[in-house]
């Protein structure tokens, strides 16, 4: 099984995609000639041509609209927002008109809107947030954050074959720093399903995106310690696996709750809700909150470092965790 | 490919000439435009003027207006307004109708003479005052009645209400309340007909107001680079809301900001819809024949309120006598007189047979259930 990196993984599903199905297209800001800001798209238009490989004005509310339009004639356009950051800027499409679709007057609306997110290379307020929050609030949206390479081929070809509109959220700092077994032939990984990336028995935390490897990393450390941590990965945010989350929960009764998106409206508060809901009596401490803090992204390197939650954040509210 | 459709002549117009003033100042701004927008001084992007003798014509002899052609425009028009009388006047009075109600009265000219076009693969992207496209596409008065009425039977099934409704099936988009929005979309429906090489075109309408929006900016200036197949019909109508032209742009015209996209355009008599089928004629021809997207302003007066709220007593009442004198319904009766083709009797037979028809649908979507509140969380996702 060849190894290759999250980015490749993306890369390739979407390729795969591409040539599957004649109505699957890309586009995008500087996605054709130039291969997308990241390169995810390089190569693409050599091999599927600017019919289906769009370079398109800068324009983030046209593209997502285009988008919608092209999807309810009859494509499944994979576009792509140079950074997560200027979904915003095409909010009212998004929130507004795609999501809305399918329940106002049964049209479909098959796109996967492509975002890098999240921080950690000093791309300061702009190029690191971690948008989803929005999304996850509109019913109507889909929500996707792969945390491994082989996820990332599975849910984006996954997420491509969906007939709702998608928001694929890649980390852009695991791009080129995650490797793994990416299986050659065609595979899927279902969306709306979690993944044990380490089971544990004493605590869990549930997390998703580049907040997985955090917390594997303090897995390490804590199992020194004899504390067997769970690490649960989401992997998409909506429909959120329920189940997951309230198994682990049920399983070590002591639950955090790990983000790199900022503290307050969070993913976070909506997870413990959901265990405090179904599962309240299997817990022997308080539902834990690990974000960042609810100030824009910094840009220079201390400032930076101190926002984003880390291994020894996550580390040390465990051991209070564990000996609660 | 697309055909290629050789350059003709269009015929002149026999209609009176009511609009001297409106003709005088477009002729002007015709000058304007080519003047500030440098390069494209070429045939290749004019703001048309409105005397089709001076037009550069592309389509095929269009005029070849008949007394059926009249009827049938004539027909809807009237329908439409006797459908949004009933659902304003009457129904919405009544408590019938809740939220909003948004109608197109005096403006019934621009979706029937235009729409007249719209083939069954094309696609319609309509506004909130354009109902008329909807009847000629197939939305029955029943369904429209059941959509205001909030019944199971409307296009929406009582999801949406008001002018928001659609159907995926007859090619007909369905609009959202961010007035603007629908033009991006549009823009990807004619990337789709490019995509898989289809003759079809895009029938895209809005009014005044959307043109402020950055969508209507981000949408046409995608659309034009790509050079797709779409007519955009401008109901520009003096109001948006109760914001007049003057504070919603510094240009004249709408049509002076096609030549910042290079896209043709021209200005037309919203009122007339026999100049709005003959532009709607020529705007096809050149978007079937692969030349992009083409703009036509449809001077209008809205002649109502925004909504059934609002009693528009913010327009001048010289605005209101002047415009009462130009209803679009009106204009094409006495030009159908004058032709010869129909009596004042013919008319009331018509409007007769219509005033039954809503009758019937009126009586018909107050019979029809609403919606099963267990539904409430049906089809948000095609499968979760």
């Amino acid at each position: 099984m060849p190894e290759m990196t999250y980015l490749e993984a993306i890369r390739q599903g979407l390729w795969e995609e591409m040539e599957r199905d004649e109505s699957v297209m890309v586009m995008g800001e500087d996605v054709g000639a130039y291969g997308g800001a990241f390169k995810v798209t390089k190569g693409f238009t050599d091999r599927f041509g600017e019919r289906r490989v769009i370079d398109t004005p800068l324009s983030e509310s046209a593209i997502v609209g285009a988008s919608t339009g092209a999807a309810i004639n009859g494509l499944r356009p994979v576009v792509e927002m140079q950074f997560s950051d200027f979904m915003a800027c095409a909010f009212d499409q998004i929130t507004n008109f795609a999501a809305k679709c399918r329940y106002r007057w049964g049209a479909s609306v098959p796109i996967v809107i492509r975002a890098p997110a999240g921080g950690g290379f000093n791309g300061g307020p702009f190029h690191s947030q971690n948008p989803e929050m929005p999304y996850v609030h509109t019913p109507g949206l889909k929500v996707v954050q792969p945390s491994t390479a082989y996820d990332a081929k599975g849910l984006i070809k996954a997420s491509i074959r969906d007939n709702d509109p998608v928001i694929f959220l890649e980390h852009k700092h695991l791009y080129r720093q995650i490797k793994g077994d990416v299986p050659s032939d065609d595979y899927t990984v279902p969306l709306g399903k979690a993944a044990v990336q380490r089971p544990g028995s004493d605590l869990s935390v549930i997390t998703y995106g580049e907040m997985v490897h955090v917390a594997l990393r303090a897995a390490e450390q804590l199992a020194a310690e004899n504390i067997d941590m769970e690490v649960v990965d989401l992997r998409t945010l909506v429909p959120i696996d329920r189940d997951a989350v309230i198994g682990t929960a049920k399983k070590t009764g002591k639950v955090i709750l790990l983000h790199e998106d900022t503290l307050t409206g969070g993913l976070g508060g909506e997870l413990s809700a959901i265990i405090s809901e179904h599962a309240f009596e299997y817990l022997d401490g308080p539902l834990v909150r690990i974000a960042a803090p609810d100030t824009p992204v910094p840009y220079s390197p201390p400032l930076e470092k101190a926002f984003l939650p880390n291994a020894g954040k996550v580390v040390e509210k465990a051991r209070w965790l564990h000996r609660y | 490919m697309f055909p290629i459709i050789p350059e003709t002549r269009a015929r002149p117009f026999d209609r009176t000439n009511e609009f001297a003033q409106l003709r005088v100042i477009r002729q002007k701004d015709y000058v304007k435009a080519q003047h500030t927008s440098g390069g494209c001084k070429s045939a290749k992007s004019p703001v048309l003027s409105m005397d089709a003798m001076s037009a550069p014509a592309l389509a095929p002899a269009l005029t070849d207006i008949t007394a059926e052609l009249c009827n049938k425009l004539l027909h809807y028009m009237v329908l439409m307004r006797e459908v949004e009388d009933r659902i304003e006047l009457k129904l919405y009075r009544q408590g019938k109708v809740l939220g909003g109600c948004y109608t197109g009265r005096g403006q019934e000219a621009i979706p029937a003479g235009s729409a007249a076009h719209c083939r069954p693969d094309d696609y319609l992207c309509p506004s909130h005052r354009d109902m008329a496209a909807l009847l000629m596409r197939g939305i029955t008065p029943r369904e429209v009645l059941s959509q205001y009425l909030g019944r199971v039977t409307g296009p929406t099934k009582g999801r949406d209400g008001n002018m928001h409704m659609g159907c995926a099936q007859r090619r007909i988009l369905t609009i959202i309340s961010s007035i603007g929005s629908n033009i991006p979309v549009a823009t990807g429906i004619a990337l789709a007909m490019k995509y898989r090489k289809e003759p079809n075109v895009v029938f895209n309408y809005w009014g005044d107001g959307a043109t402020s929006r950055g969508d209507w900016h981000e949408g046409i200036n995608f659309a034009t680079v790509q050079k797709l197949p779409i007519v955009y019909l401008c109901n520009n109508n003096l109001y948006a809301y109760s914001t007049p032209l003057d504070k919603q742009m510094a240009v004249a015209n709408v049509a002076d900001r096609a030549p910042g996209y290079d896209m043709s355009a021209e200005i037309v008599d919203g009122n007339d819809v026999i100049a709005i089928y003959e532009a709607t004629g020529r705007a096809v021809a050149h978007a079937r024949a692969g030349l992009g997207p083409y703009l036509i302003e449809c001077k209008t007066f809205r002649m109502s309120g925004h909504s059934a709220h609002d009693d528009a007593s913010y327009v001048p009442r010289e605005i209101k006598e002047e415009w009462s004198k130009k209803d679009p319904i009106l204009k094409l009766q006495k030009y159908m007189v004058d032709k010869n083709w129909a009596t004042e009797s013919d008319f009331k037979q018509m409007r007769q047979g219509i005033l039954s028809e809503v009758d019937d649908a009126t009586e018909w979507a107050l019979d029809q259930p609403y919606p099963d509140p267990a539904t409430v969380e049906d089809d948000v996702y095609d499968e979760i």
